[in-house]
């Protein structure tokens, strides 16, 4: 064994700890607890002399025993520093540390003897450390929005860090913010805008889509190449250079304010996509299917409608998810074309409460939630569709 | 036979693919090139209105006449820029009243009042009164005149389709002091926010490429912030970071890391101290620019753990057999696999990034120096009125991208054919 591959170990290690600690005492701080350090040196300090100890350890010893007494200790100490604190800040900690020691004794003592020790250890734990880390930047915010829409404007100001949500109170007082968004906000009537946008911009999308997908992947026509390569070129023009015209050209022609014309402006920026998606699909369908359509005598609605759907129910399901994912999401055409409250999509109400009066952050944070869950469930849900669809479509975002 | 059967293919192609062409045409390619035409006019946003003539009605009954009536038309143009000629107006009465006195410019004709005001000035005003009497001196019912509206025509040109072009547009849009700041600021933004989630994205494509428990849940957690409504997210954002109330100062506050709230989103610059050198950061961009890369890096982690999964996996057991350490692994076998993928992810977020405008519209609103291209836009042409200024800036944005374009499908079109 090296001195140098013990040193890195126990440094990474003892790192990789005050890491893991840290994002825990940040969690504890928002439930409303004290604590005013996050208390580096000590961390740091701990973690090597575990890290250490884990290595030296008579192999004698359960390990099981091994890995309780050292958490027990290291809780013992930390209980002594910080003072009394609820308890299930330290049984986080005692698990937290329970996982953290029993990486170490599992660690393969192997990897201390080759070449690049230093390396594969600071590779082993940086993964470890990668995946939390990120799981903490990515859902922080989430958390944040959900655990803000259950609080009330008074408590927020007496302590801004304090974010836990009273489960005792009774269910109309938990659920004040989106009682008061969905009553006073009127966000039912958005929602159901929104959903009206969406889902008909999908169906339209999917209706005009598929036909003109077939006839690009399948039919010999003049054009053809030039419409396979506009197709791509087109979408990936954005939405900021179309608004000025579309604007212009629509409030000449009365149509905004109207769920209608924004039905319009989706199903066209989201074709160019679903026709690119749609046509890579349909040519991966062997061409022997559709000729023996034609030789029972099928027209290319038959074809369509009989061969081509049935089988490409996958690809139709992701391009029908990216598309509701897009049109739900938009935001930019919702600003330009409505100004009318009884025609807002929810991306535009929240937009609306921000920038008007003095809305109440919960409420705000009570209408985000009700903007995003319902598309994270979607997406949660139908994941193995959405994320094709992500893949083969998002040359856009 | 062959021939009549490519007619119908033909027929049947051009017939399923022209809905979706008119569709897309109308509402992409239209404006597109609609942009031009608006770029090379000096058009505000309050004159996209065609001018029209108004009418207001008001009845009046008159003193001990209760036979007689008094109907005051406010009749006005309701542009204060643009001319409306031959303005013609009726308006339909009971059938018991003839007018007193009428206006030589008007007609009574089967209960009817027909007039030809002919041409309005711009701002054009006028109280226009008509005097009526019943026929048989009854008594006259006063709502019966209520229930008819007058009927206006005019004949004025819409700004948008008149011949008067000018290069005034692009002048002011090249030669405004801030156009340099604007290009550098659209410039950082794209580049750093796209190096950055592609820089992130392999780190976290690598790490999840690894079995370990709970993989599919990081997985999907991963793409959140992706699938999630932007107005959410920034809003949330927006309290994260806010100075007074922000969780984050307050965080850093409270374990002391900082004396002093720092106002991330609304400070232009912040000076760094680095060997004694001072660095000024620009500092709300940059946070911009993070929430850019946190909200795109899921798409190039989806995209590289793609590709990571698809490596063969003898080319690393070879490796290992040669002794090399997880770095020149990394560095001889995984990045030269992926660099195919991450030049097209490169190419395709740029020009996303560089289009990218509800990010910081939402966040700073183009404030503290976060003022972008596709935020100029919005500026000129919403925030100002100026129409074809807008218009102008979009068509910057409009070569820059056919700019990049070309380079991208050069690269694609050299993949496929090294492929």
């Amino acid at each position: 064994m090296r001195v140098k591959s013990i040193i890195t170990f126990s440094l990474i290690s003892s790192f990789f700890l005050f890491s893991l600690i840290s994002i825990w005492k940040i969690l504890s701080t928002l439930q409303g607890i004290e604590l005013k350090t996050l208390n580096f040196n000590f961390y740091f300090l701990s973690g090597i002399i575990i890290s250490i100890i884990s290595i030296f350890l008579s192999k004698k010893l359960n390990k099981l025993f091994k890995v309780i007494l050292l958490a027990s200790i290291f809780v013992l100490i930390d209980y002594f520093i910080n003072g009394s604190l609820p308890i299930w800040h330290y049984i986080g900690t005692f698990l937290i540390l329970l996982f953290f020691v029993n990486k170490l004794f599992n660690y393969n003592k192997k990897h201390f003897s080759y070449d690049f020790s230093a390396q594969i250890i600071f590779f082993d734990f940086l993964t470890l450390f990668g995946i939390i880390f990120f799981s903490f930047v990515i859902l922080f915010p989430f958390y944040l929005m959900l655990v803000t829409s259950f609080k009330t404007q008074a408590l927020l100001l007496i302590n801004p860090l304090d974010f836990s949500v009273d489960l005792t109170q009774d269910i109309k007082t938990l659920f004040k913010s989106y009682i008061v968004v969905f009553t006073e906000y009127n966000f039912g009537k958005y929602m159901l805008n929104s959903s009206i946008v969406s889902v008909g911009t999908v169906i339209i999308t999917l209706l005009l889509g598929i036909p003109a997908a077939y006839a690009v992947a399948r039919l010999n026509f003049f054009g053809k190449n030039f419409l396979s390569t506009s197709i791509l070129i087109i979408y990936m023009f954005p939405a900021i250079v179309l608004v000025i015209p579309l604007y212009t050209v629509f409030s000449q022609l009365g149509l905004r304010n109207s769920v209608f014309g924004l039905l319009i402006i989706y199903t066209a920026t989201t074709l160019p996509v679903a026709i690119y998606m749609l046509q890579g699909y349909f040519k991966s369908i062997p061409k022997e299917l559709e000729e023996a359509g034609i030789m029972d005598g099928q027209n290319w609605f038959g074809i369509i409608v009989k061969i081509i759907l049935p089988l490409s129910l996958p690809a139709i399901a992701s391009v029908a998810l990216y598309v509701f994912m897009i049109a739900w999401n938009e935001f930019l055409f919702s600003l330009m074309f409505l100004d009318s409250p009884s025609s807002f999509t929810l991306s535009r109400a929240i937009q609306f409460l921000n920038v008007g009066a003095e809305t109440p952050r919960q409420y705000l944070m009570a209408g985000s939630v009700v903007v995003t869950l319902p598309i994270l469930f979607i997406f949660v849900y139908f994941e193995k569709y959405l994320v094709s669809g992500l893949t083969s479509g998002s040359v856009k975002g | 036979m062959s021939n009549s059967l490519s007619k119908i293919e033909k027929r049947t192609a051009y017939a399923l693919t022209l809905p979706a062409v008119l569709i897309v045409f109308a509402i992409v390619l239209f404006p597109i090139f609609s942009n031009v035409w608006i770029s090379f006019k000096e058009v505000q946003l309050k004159d996209i209105r065609i001018p029209e003539p108004r009418a207001k009605k008001i009845v009046k009954s008159i003193k001990n006449e209760d036979t007689k009536i008094k109907i005051i038309y406010k009749l006005r143009n309701s542009s204060l820029i643009q001319d409306i000629r031959d303005v013609k107006f009726h308006d339909k009465f009971p059938s018991n009243v003839k007018p007193i006195d009428l206006d030589q410019r008007c007609k009574f004709l089967s209960n009817k009042v027909q007039c030809d005001f002919g041409n309005w000035s711009k701002k054009y005003r006028e109280q226009f009164v008509i005097f009526f009497e019943t026929k048989n001196g009854e008594k006259i019912d006063k709502k019966q005149f209520k229930l008819n509206k007058p009927n206006l025509k005019g004949k004025a040109d819409n700004i948008l389709l008149t011949s008067d072009f000018t290069l005034s547009n692009f002048k002011k849009v090249i030669t405004n002091y801030e156009f340099k700041d604007l290009l550098l600021t659209t410039f950082y933004y794209t580049f750093f926010g796209t190096v950055g989630a592609i820089v992130f994205g392999i780190l976290s494509a690598q790490m999840v490429n690894q079995k370990f428990r709970g993989r599919s849940f990081v997985r999907s957690t991963l793409l959140f912030p992706y699938v999630a409504p932007v107005v959410a997210l920034a809003f949330t954002w927006e309290l994260l970071l806010d100075p007074n109330s922000g969780t984050l100062n307050n965080l850093l506050l409270n374990y002391s890391i900082i004396d002093k709230p720092i106002n991330l989103l609304g400070q232009k610059y912040v000076s760094i101290f680095v060997f004694g050198f001072e660095f000024k950061l620009r500092l709300a961009l940059t946070t911009v620019i993070i929430f850019e890369i946190w909200r795109y890096f899921p798409l190039a982690f989806l995209f590289i753990l793609a590709r990571l999964q698809a490596v063969p996996k003898e080319l690393y057991e070879a490796a290992d057999i040669d002794g090399a350490g997880p770095y020149t692994k990394f560095m001889n076998i995984t990045l030269p696999q992926i660099t195919a993928v991450i030049s097209i992810l490169f190419m395709i977020r740029f020009i996303w990034n560089f289009n990218k405008f509800e990010d910081i519209f939402l966040l700073t609103g183009g404030a503290s120096g976060t003022r972008t291209l596709p935020i100029n836009v919005y500026e000129q042409g919403f925030s100002i009125g100026n129409i074809g200024m807008g218009s102008a800036v979009s068509m910057v944005i409009v070569l820059l991208l056919l700019f990049f374009m070309l380079i991208y499908f050069k690269l694609i079109g050299k993949r496929a054919n090294e492929s």
